[in-house]
């Protein structure tokens, strides 16, 4: 789960770690009144889900209240877009204000989890305020990686060796130290899958300040954490994602025209890798979860034909332990409610398929079922000629 | 000869009062397995379905000898369950649990390495020796009894792969599902560690996906040490970046987990890789030189 940078700089303020004064505005007005407060010369910030808004227009330093209120109405609803959104980029609906800060040296820093040692591992670099990959890829004797083991947590020698590697030295290595340790222990209470300050910097009066942050929620932790949904933008989320996760399906919508309905991630996406093969373009990918109830069928069948960009849908559930009677009569119901005309094409495995398919074929409804993967994605793709 | 189960494994399910751990106690049991046990805190002393239910696993251990766990419990205490079972000496631990947050996990892997229990999963089908013994909830009819292992990050994907697998003619050995999400307790190269000493698996059939470099590191490690001919699939190949197909684990960042190179590494370490989900049981036919 995504938050905007403000929210993230709060968390980060919150755990005593320094971020500029700012204030959030949602209209230009505000922008204006935040900008006096700022003293006049100040940075505007757009809030949206995704990094590389420098490039994209979306952030700006201003030298007078007129001329941010100006960049606000500029800023507002317009659809940013960076190497990060997409073609059809975010719609801007806040923008944060920020004092001016004088920096001097730019840093890189941050804590995510490894997949390779099962741990967390914090990643700080002296090449900050740029796109760490690249730096990876170019020079990666320039970032200095740390595992930490979960029995010790993040110990201060550990932090100071990296600070040091950073060039910081005196009270300021010790101010980074305690930094990083506050850091680690955002991840921690906040359930953090990552959070990145790119370019943690050292400002010309000589403190440490997080100059933009990022922070992930792990999405399996937001049962322990109630104030999660309320923290989350929904404007920067797709509609139909938003309803999908309502269902507890997976959804995520792609440019093609074939809805796809399938039960469980790994053959959802086989089911797109194999549409594509013969042809075809998924308009989204869904996964109803390994074991499919009729409930959710119904749902997602709702989800995908409430896209205008599908054509046909292309059902793909391998049903086991399920029934397929059941899947199917959950298919029949949700494409009536919908008084759904699309072709449909059903490929159906597991107890009692034969029942299932013959339900389908008296439905009256447009569709034809397949006996395999593909089968059935060479019939959908005939279908929509 | 199997690995990781036989018909002799005596398994204790946590959380077998939960709806789906009862339902799936229910189905592994009429495909044979031996369930001798279950544990739900608070229940402890009651019978379901005629089967001993345990305050503890320590106790579910200490008087049916269980030596398998299946845990069902759900994401808000599943760590702590895989951690008891682990202190309790089970030898094989399979946790179904899907959701379970990464911040438990870490400390449950750190622990686990330290110990002689194996976890499969979490969030996984489980394991199946065919005609033997199911810890998992997948469909027990697809499967038979055979020569071929099946390692797989996926759960219905895994279904499909045996089906064709099958359907060529050929059966499986064992199948184990090690999961999709980003910590998971053993790992492609561990499951191929145990298959390539199996005298009764022929060869190995392997099913990855985006996300993560597992499968280069087990591609790595087959062209290192397998005895045995390797077919394997890669789901994803036009996931787009940035975007989690389904599974905590399954997403392309910063230009890394991308299928083609997943896809390009296997192929470069001897493996037979199908090009289509469609032509899995082929492959299998091709590494196995009957084509």
């Amino acid at each position: 789960m995504n938050i905007h940078e403000y929210q993230a700089k709060e968390i980060l303020s919150s755990y005593s770690i320094p971020v500029p004064r700012g204030r959030v505005a949602l209209t230009s007005d505000q922008v204006e009144r935040a900008a006096k407060e700022m003293g006049g010369r100040c940075v505007i910030k757009a809030q949206i889900y995704a990094g590389g808004r420098g490039k994209a227009g979306g952030v700006k330093l201003v030298h007078h209240p007129e001329q941010a209120q100006d960049y606000g109405k500029e800023l507002f609803g317009k659809r940013l877009v960076t190497p990060q959104t997409g073609p059809e980029g975010l719609k801007v609906r806040r923008i944060l204000v920020e004092e001016a800060v004088e920096i001097a040296r730019e840093f890189y820093l941050s804590i995510t989890l490894d997949r390779a040692t099962s741990r967390y591992c914090l990643i700080a670099s002296a090449e900050g305020g740029v796109d760490i990959e690249e730096v990876a890829q170019k020079s990666p004797e320039k970032i200095h990686v740390l595992t930490i083991d979960p029995y010790t947590g993040l110990r201060p020698y550990q932090a100071r060796r990296i600070a040091l590697a950073l060039g910081l030295t005196g009270s300021l290595c010790e101010d980074c130290v305690e930094l990083m340790l506050n850091l680690y222990k955002v991840v921690l209470d906040k359930d953090c899958s990552l959070v990145e300050i790119n370019p943690l910097v050292v400002t010309r009066a000589g403190w440490l300040m997080a100059m933009d942050a990022k922070i992930n929620f792990d999405d399996n932790a937001i049962f322990r954490h109630r104030e999660y949904p309320d923290m989350m933008d929904y404007s920067q989320l797709d509609t139909l994602e938003i309803n999908a996760g309502k269902y507890d399906l997976s959804y995520i919508k792609l440019s093609g025209n074939v809805g796809c309905m399938v039960n469980g991630a790994g053959l959802a996406m086989a089911t797109l890798d194999v549409l594509k093969e013969y042809g075809g373009e998924p308009a989204n990918f869904l996964d109803v979860g390994g074991g499919a109830t009729r409930e959710k069928v119904a749902e997602a069948f709702k989800i995908i034909l409430e896209d205008g960009d599908v054509k046909g849908v292309f059902v793909n559930i391998f049903g086991g332990i399920m029934r397929c009677d059941v899947i199917a009569q959950g298919i029949i119901e949700a494409a009536s409610e919908v008084h759904c005309t699309l072709p449909i094409v059903v490929r159906m495995d597991g107890s009692k398929v034969q029942e299932g398919k013959q339900l389908l074929v008296d439905s009256g409804l447009n569709v034809q079922t397949a006996d395999s993967l593909g089968e059935g994605a060479e019939r959908i793709v005939q279908m929509l000629g | 000869m199997s690995i990781l189960i036989n018909r002799d494994s005596k398994i204790v399910v946590q959380g077998i009062t939960g709806r789906s751990g009862l339902f799936h106690t229910q189905q592994c049991r009429d495909y044979g397995s031996k369930i001798v046990a279950g544990v739900t805190p608070g229940k402890g002393g009651i019978h379901i379905e005629g089967i001993p239910v345990f305050n503890t696993v320590e106790e579910a251990v200490r008087y049916t000898g269980a030596n398998v766990s299946m845990i069902f419990v759900p994401p808000p205490g599943a760590a702590d369950a895989i951690l008891e079972a682990a202190d309790a000496g089970i030898d094989l631990a399979v946790c179904i649990t899907e959701g379970i947050p990464v911040r438990d996990m870490v400390p449950v892997k750190r622990v686990i390495q330290q110990t002689r229990t194996r976890l499969v999963g979490p969030n996984c089908p489980g394991v199946i020796t065919p005609g033997e013994c199911k810890v998992g909830i997948m469909p027990g009819y697809i499967h038979k009894p055979g020569k071929i292992g099946v390692v797989s990050r996926s759960g219905t994907l895994t279904y499909e792969a045996v089906k064709q697998i099958t359907e060529a003619g050929l059966g499986q050995s064992t199948c184990v599902g090690i999961g999709g999400d980003p910590i998971i307790g053993m790992q492609f190269i561990d499951v191929l560690r145990l298959f390539n000493e199996d005298p009764e698996t022929e060869a190995v059939f392997m099913i990855g996906e985006i996300g993560g470099s597992a499968e280069e590191d087990a591609a790595e490690w087959i062209r290192e040490n397998m005895k045995k001919p390797v077919a394997a699939f890669i789901a994803g190949v036009t996931a787009p970046p940035g975007k989690r197909m389904g599974h905590a684990g399954a997403i392309i960042t910063g230009g890394k987990g991308k299928a083609e190179d997943k896809i390009r590494t296997l192929g470069e370490c001897g493996v037979v890789v199908a090009p289509s989900p469609t032509k899995m049981g082929a492959a299998m036919l091709e590494a196995l030189g009957k084509k």
